[in-house]
C-alpha cells in the first residue's frame, strides 16, 4: 500500500528526514511515535504534499504510483487523507458545504453520481452522530471557533466520508480530553479494515489504548529508528524515549 | 483660477447645443445654488495632489466629452432597460434612466400613509417650497464633485418616512444607462428623512451597459431622526466604460441607527464616499463595504466619521477582492471631537489579492481630540492564506475550486450582516456570479 525509501526531506534548507524507511500493508495500522522535533508532522506533511518541504532523496511510493510526482488534491482524490493536527479555520465557509464539495469531488473522480443536497444530508447525519458532532456545528464556518476537541471530532467525521485508502493521524490525540479521546479513538476503529491502511502518529501511547496498532515505529533523528509490535508502545510509555537513548539531542 | 490642485475639465463639453433648462430653473433660490455649483466645478476636477484624491485618478474622465444632462430630457426615454439585479424583490420601485425618474418603469404601489416618496423634478414643479425646505441650504460646501451634483442635478427623489412609521418592504431606487453611443454624465439627487422613531430599508442599485461611457455622480443626503433606523443596501455593477462617483452623507440624530451595506463590482473606475455625522448621543453607525475589482478595474472608498457628541458607536468593515491589475483604495477617517466622551469606534480594512500585480492604498487616519475614548483601526492584504488551500487540497478540491470557496467565504461573511434576506440573497448571487468570472 505505501512503500517510503530512503526519505531525505529538508525544510527552509534544514534537514528534517534523514533516510526515512516505512512499509506499511493493506489493513494494517501502524503507530509512529517519536519525541519532538523528530520529523513526525514532516513525515505526515511530505506524504500529503504540502508546500514547504523538499525532498531530496529517496521515494514515496503508494498503490504502485510515485507520490512525490502527484499534486495534493491527486493524492487526495487517490485516497490519501491526513488528520491535521491543527485543523485550519476557513472564515465564511459553511462546515456542511465544504463536506459536500470534498466529497462530490472525490465521487466524480471516481465516476460516481455527485451526491444533491437531500442525500448528503442524510449520508452527513448518519456519520456526524456517532462522533457527536451535531447539526448546529454543521452549519458553522469551518472550523472557525471550534474547540480543539470540536476540531479533531470534525476530522475524524471528514475521513468517514472520504472513506480513505491511506488515512494518516497527525496527533489526532493532542489537545483532547479523555471523553474526546474515547469518540476519536471510536472513530478510528470504526474506519479499520481490511482495504485500509492507517499511520498513526502521537507522541503518546494513550491513543493506542484505545486504538490498538499492528505495528510501532520509533522516529527519532529523521529516521525510523525502532519497529516492533504492539508492546514497543509500552515499553517507550514505561521508560520514555530517554530511557531508550532517543533524546532529540542524542539522535541528531 | 484652476491649480495643479485640479484638473480642467470642460462640463458640459463646449460646443453642445444650448444648455436647455434645468427642472426648477428660475425658482431664485435653486438657480443660486445651481451658480454656486457651477461656480465650483468650474474649478475643474480635483487631481491627485488633494489630499483626499491621492490615490484616485479622475484625469481619464476629464478627457471625456459630455453633453448637458438637461439635453437628454428632450429625447424619449430609450426602450426597456435591461432587467434590474433587484427585480424579484417586492416594494416599491423607482427606476431613473439616464437619470431620469421613468415612471413607466416605476412602481410605487401602495404606499402606507406615513411614507412619502416622490420624484426631484417633479417635486420642483409642485411643491417648491417643500423641496426648498429640504435642500434650500444644501451648499456643495469643500467637495469638488459635490459642486458638480449641485449644478447640474436634473432629477432624483425624496424619501420621507413621518415619525414612527415602519415599513417592512424596501424601498428600490435603480439608476441605469440606457444603451447608446453617446457619452452620457447624470448627477441624481437622492433626499431621505427619516422621522424619529421610524424604520425603513433603501436599495439602491447602479447598473449599466458596457459601451459608451457613462459618468454618475449622485449625491444621496440622508438624516435618520431620533431612535430612527435606517439600513441602506447599495450594489454598484455599472459597466466597464463607467465612472461612478459617489457620495453619501448621513446625518445622526440620538439613538438612531444607520447601517450601510455596499457592494462594489463595477465600473472603470468607482469611488463611494461616505461621510457619517453624529448629531446625537447614543447613535450608532455599521458601514460594511465589499469591493472586488478585475481587469484595470480602479475601485475607491473613502469613508470620513465625524463624532461631533459623545457616547455614539461606529463599526467600519470594508472586504474586498482584487484580480488582474485591479487597484482598490480605502481611506478611513474617524474624526472624535473634544466633547465626544465615550465614543467607540473600530475599522477594519482588508484585501485579499490574487494577482501580483493587484494593489490597494489604504490609509487610515484617526483624529483624536477627546481623552475618553475607545477607537481602533486595522488593516490586512495578502493572497489566500497558503495553509487554506492546502487544507482544502488535501480534501480533493482542486485549486480553483479551493480558491473560490476561500474568496466565496471571504465575502460572505461580510454579506451575514444584511438583514433583508431577498436583498441579501441577490448580493451573494453576484458574489458567485463574480467569482464564476462575471464583471459585474
Amino acid at each position: 500500500m505505501l512503500t517510503i525509501e530512503n526519505l531525505h526531506a529538508t525544510a527552509d534548507g534544514k534537514p528534517i528526514l534523514n533516510g526515512l524507511d516505512l512499509q506499511v500493508n493493506t489493513g494494517e495500522v501502524h503507530a509512529v511515535m517519536g519525541p519532538n522535533g523528530s520529523g513526525k508532522s514532516t513525515l505526515a506533511y511530505v506524504i500529503a504534499g504540502r508546500e514547504g518541504y523538499e525532498v531530496t532523496a529517496g521515494s514515496i511510493t503508494y498503490q504502485g504510483r510515485d507520490v512525490l510526482a502527484m499534486s495534493v488534491e491527486e493524492r487526495a482524490l487517490n485516497g490519501v487523507f491526513l488528520a491535521f493536527q491543527y485543523p485550519v479555520e476557513i472564515p465564511g465557509v459553511g462546515s456542511a458545504t465544504f463536506l459536500k464539495t470534498a466529497v462530490n469531488a472525490a465521487r466524480k473522480h471516481r465516476g460516481e453520481q455527485e451526491y444533491d443536497a437531500m442525500e448528503f444530508l442524510k449520508l452527513v447525519k448518519a456519520k456526524r452522530a456517532a462522533l457527536g458532532i451535531d447539526d448546529g456545528m454543521m452549519r458553522r464556518a469551518l472550523n472557525v471557533g471550534f474547540s480543539g476537541g470540536e476540531k479533531k471530532r470534525n476530522e475524524m467525521l471528514q475521513m468517514a466520508l472520504l472513506e480513505p485508502s491511506l488515512a494518516i493521524l497527525d496527533e489526532t490525540d493532542s489537545g483532547l480530553d479523555i471523553d474526546a479521546l474515547k469518540i476519536v479513538a471510536d472513530g478510528i476503529n470504526a474506519l479499520r479494515a481490511p482495504e485500509r491502511a492507517m499511520v498513526v502518529i502521537t507522541h503518546y501511547q494513550r491513543l493506542l489504548d484505545h486504538v490498538v496498532p499492528d505495528k510501532v515505529h520509533v522516529l527519532a533523528g529523521g529516521r525510523i529508528v525502532r519497529s516492533g509490535g504492539s508492546e514497543l508502545a509500552l515499553e517507550l510509555e514505561s521508560r520514555g524515549y530517554a530511557g531508550l537513548g532517543l533524546e532529540p539531542s542524542a539522535a541528531a | 483660477m484652476p491649480s495643479r490642485r485640479t484638473i480642467p475639465f470642460d462640463y458640459p463639453a463646449p460646443g453642445a447645443d444650448p444648455a436647455p433648462a434645468l427642472p426648477g430653473a428660475g425658482l431664485p433660490w435653486l438657480d443660486a445654488l445651481r451658480d454656486e455649483g457651477r461656480r465650483l466645478s468650474a474649478n475643474g476636477l480635483p487631481s491627485t495632489r488633494t489630499e483626499a484624491w491621492k490615490y484616485t485618478s479622475l484625469a481619464p474622465l476629464a478627457e471625456l466629452d459630455f453633453p448637458h444632462p438637461a439635453a437628454a430630457e428632450a429625447e424619449a426615454i430609450p426602450a426597456e432597460p435591461e432587467t434590474g439585479a433587484f427585480d424579484a424583490l417586492e416594494g416599491p420601485s423607482l427606476v431613473f434612466v439616464n437619470g431620469r425618474l421613468s415612471s413607466r418603469h416605476s412602481r410605487l404601489g401602495d404606499l402606507p400613509g406615513d411614507l412619502r416618496v416622490r420624484g426631484l423634478a417633479r417635486g420642483l414643479a409642485n411643491d417648491p417650497a417643500g423641496i426648498e425646505a429640504l435642500i434650500g441650504n444644501a451648499t456643495p460646501n469643500g467637495d469638488p464633485l459635490a459642486a458638480f451634483n449641485a449644478a447640474f442635478a436634473a432629477d432624483g427623489c425624496i424619501v420621507e418616512a413621518a415619525p414612527g412609521a415602519v415599513m417592512d418592504q424596501p424601498i428600490r431606487l435603480r439608476f441605469v444607462a440606457a444603451p447608446g453611443s453617446e457619452p452620457l454624465a447624470y448627477h441624481p439627487r437622492v433626499i431621505v428623512r427619516l422621522g424619529v422613531g421610524s424604520s425603513l430599508t433603501l436599495i439602491e442599485c447602479h447598473e449599466g451597459p458596457a459601451g459608451a461611457p457613462t459618468w454618475s455622480n449622485p449625491l444621496v443626503d440622508i438624516e435618520v431622526g431620533a431612535g430612527a433606523r435606517l439600513s441602506h443596501v447599495k450594489l454598484q455593477i455599472e459597466g466597464e466604460s463607467a465612472y461612478h462617483t459617489a457620495l453619501t452623507k448621513a446625518a445622526l440624530a440620538g439613538e438612531a441607527r444607520y447601517e450601510s451595506h455596499l457592494l462594489a463590482l463595477g465600473a472603470r473606475l468607482a469611488r463611494h464616499e461616505i461621510h457619517i455625522r453624529f448629531d446625537g448621543e447614543g447613535a450608532d453607525c455599521q458601514l460594511r463595504g465589499g469591493y472586488m475589482a478585475r481587469g484595470s478595474q480602479h475601485v475607491d472608498n473613502t469613508t470620513v466619521i465625524d463624532h461631533a457628541v459623545p457616547h455614539c458607536e461606529s463599526r467600519e468593515v470594508y472586504k474586498g477582492v482584487l484580480d488582474d491589475t485591479a487597484r482598490g483604495v480605502f481611506q478611513g477617517k474617524i474624526v472624535v471631537r473634544q466633547d465626544a466622551q465615550k465614543t467607540d469606534g473600530h475599522q477594519l480594512n482588508r484585501t485579499l489579492l490574487l494577482s501580483p500585480k493587484a494593489e490597494i492604498d489604504t490609509k487610515p487616519e484617526l483624529e483624536i481630540y477627546a481623552d475618553d475614548v475607545k477607537c481602533s483601526h486595522g488593516a490586512t492584504a495578502g493572497e489566500p492564506e497558503a495553509d487554506q488551500l492546502f487544507y482544502l487540497r488535501s480534501r480533493g478540491l482542486d485549486l480553483r475550486t479551493a480558491r473560490k470557496l476561500i474568496v466565496e467565504g471571504f465575502m460572505g461573511e461580510l454579506l451575514e450582516e444584511v438583514g433583508h434576506e431577498p436583498a441579501r440573497a441577490v448580493l451573494s448571487e453576484r458574489v458567485a456570479a463574480w467569482i464564476g468570472g462575471d464583471r459585474s
